[in-house]
């Protein structure tokens, strides 16, 4: 294989899981600026939240190594710590998605609408 | 790699789709594969949560909240250019940083050689725990925890407070 | 509320492996995968399940609204003992090594109780957070 074109598969292989988190997260944040639905925005701001996860997870990962659980006969394991950090935040992500799921479920309550839209209508109506 | 790129096609099928049920099925499915991603990459422990998480208990709940509220999104008003505008500049900058960053799987970025290597060599001498990522939570990082842990409660009696009817006003009804 | 029969006969078989699955993966967690976050999540879900199947009522007499609330609380009051205990026998805050004589075995109880309050508070939430959504709806 040419030299250049060995270089170019080297940057691509080596960085392909940057990018899908890359557009993941665009993905999500598009969703929560462009959508007025709310359920749909919470969707969107949980698909943020889990290219985090991967953010933090696939520099952790090394190449041959195991689970971060001691064995022996093991002599390469994957980074524990970014794990630990995102155990918890999956947790308090169900959590805070909850919450939000509560709130639109009394803004429906109180406006008869999820829609971003038609709640700033109501509101120039009064 | 297979798997990363389903998940960006569920993704692009999550944004297109306007029907909520779909929607949150769509996203069930993708918390599955990040699920299976993330056992590639070694992390077993948050890819159960995930799975138990993401695609069970999320699920669940977001249908709840979909049979509390209405199936169908409303057609967009405005022409999302803007957003996508947004989006794409930022997508390409931070592509054209990640250019720079470590290879995937290199053992020697400074990620894998700082604080986490030491957890390794630490937990089967000073705490006894085969799993490092049990030890590292429970004991290294108590105080995190004990916030996460806080944060759940928190969040929970919030839910509490915005949903509950009380005795007295369920009567009044 | 009717659901088929095949369904409830099938969750009815499941729930109790799905509890003992729960505690495995709680007391398993510091040799294989696992731990309190999980395993709360696990629990949670098993006693969600059950009020999907037969309905909000029984499930409320299985586990009552009062229960739920006071395991979110006692939760995080046992993980902050847990610390306090630390404090009370001559360490800082969250330190563990003192609570016994041997400081591998006062890490093996401090982490067990720990992950035991976590259980107890994420299973509490989900299941009070269920509870909350599915009441409203009637």
């Amino acid at each position: 294989m040419s030299e250049p074109l060995d270089e170019i598969l080297n940057v691509v292989v080596g960085n392909f899981n940057q990018w899908i988190t890359i557009f993941l997260m665009v993905a999500g944040l598009y969703v929560v600026v462009a959508r007025g639905n709310m359920v749909k925005k919470l969707v969107g701001l949980s698909i943020f939240q889990t290219s985090v996860y991967l953010l933090y997870i696939s520099p952790g990962k090394i190449l041959g190594g195991t689970p971060p659980i001691i064995t022996d006969g093991v002599e390469v394991y994957s980074n524990p710590l970014p794990h630990v950090l995102i155990l918890t935040a999956i947790v308090v992500g169900v959590a805070t998605l909850a919450l939000g799921l509560g709130l639109v479920v009394r803004i429906n309550e109180a406006y008869g609408t999820i829609e971003e839209e038609e709640i700033f209508d109501q509101g120039s109506d009064e | 790699m297979v798997l990363l790129t389903l998940m960006a096609l569920v993704v692009i099928g999550v944004v297109r789709l306007r029907n909520l049920f779909a929607v949150v099925i769509l996203s069930s499915a993708y918390s599955f594969l990040m699920a299976s991603v993330l056992i590639v990459l070694d992390a077993v422990d948050v890819a159960m949560t995930e799975a138990a998480v993401g695609a069970g208990v999320s699920t669940v709940l977001m249908l709840a909240a979909l049979y509390l509220t209405k199936v169908e999104e409303a057609a967009p008003r405005h022409t999302p250019l803007l957003p996508m505008f947004v989006a794409v500049v930022i997508g390409a900058a931070l592509v054209y940083g990640s250019v720079d960053m470590p290879n995937f799987g290199d053992a020697f970025t400074p990620v894998n050689t700082h604080v986490g290597s030491g957890y390794l060599v630490r937990s089967i001498p000073e705490t006894g725990v085969d799993n490092v990522v049990s030890s590292v939570l429970a004991s290294y990082r108590g105080y995190d925890t004990l916030g996460e842990t806080v944060v759940v409660f928190t969040a929970g009696i919030g839910v509490l407070l915005l949903l509950r009817r009380n005795k007295r006003s369920r009567s009044k009804d | 509320m009717r659901v088929d029969v095949v369904l409830r006969v099938v969750t009815k078989l499941l729930l109790p492996f799905i509890l003992l699955f729960g505690l495995y993966v709680q007391f398993h967690g510091e040799i294989g995968p696992g731990g309190g976050f999980q395993a709360g999540v696990i629990v949670g879900a098993c006693i969600i399940l059950y009020a999907i199947m037969f309905g909000l009522d029984r499930a409320m007499r299985v586990l009552s609204v009062t229960a739920v609330e006071k395991m979110i609380s006692l939760g995080v009051l046992l993980y902050l003992g847990t610390g306090f205990a630390g404090m009370v026998m001559g360490g800082e805050f969250l330190n563990y090594s003192v609570l016994q004589h041997d400081p591998v075995h006062g890490q093996h109880l401090g982490i067990t109780l720990i992950e035991l309050g976590v259980l107890v508070t994420v299973a509490g939430t989900m299941v009070a957070i269920f509870y909350a959504f599915a009441g409203r709806g009637r």
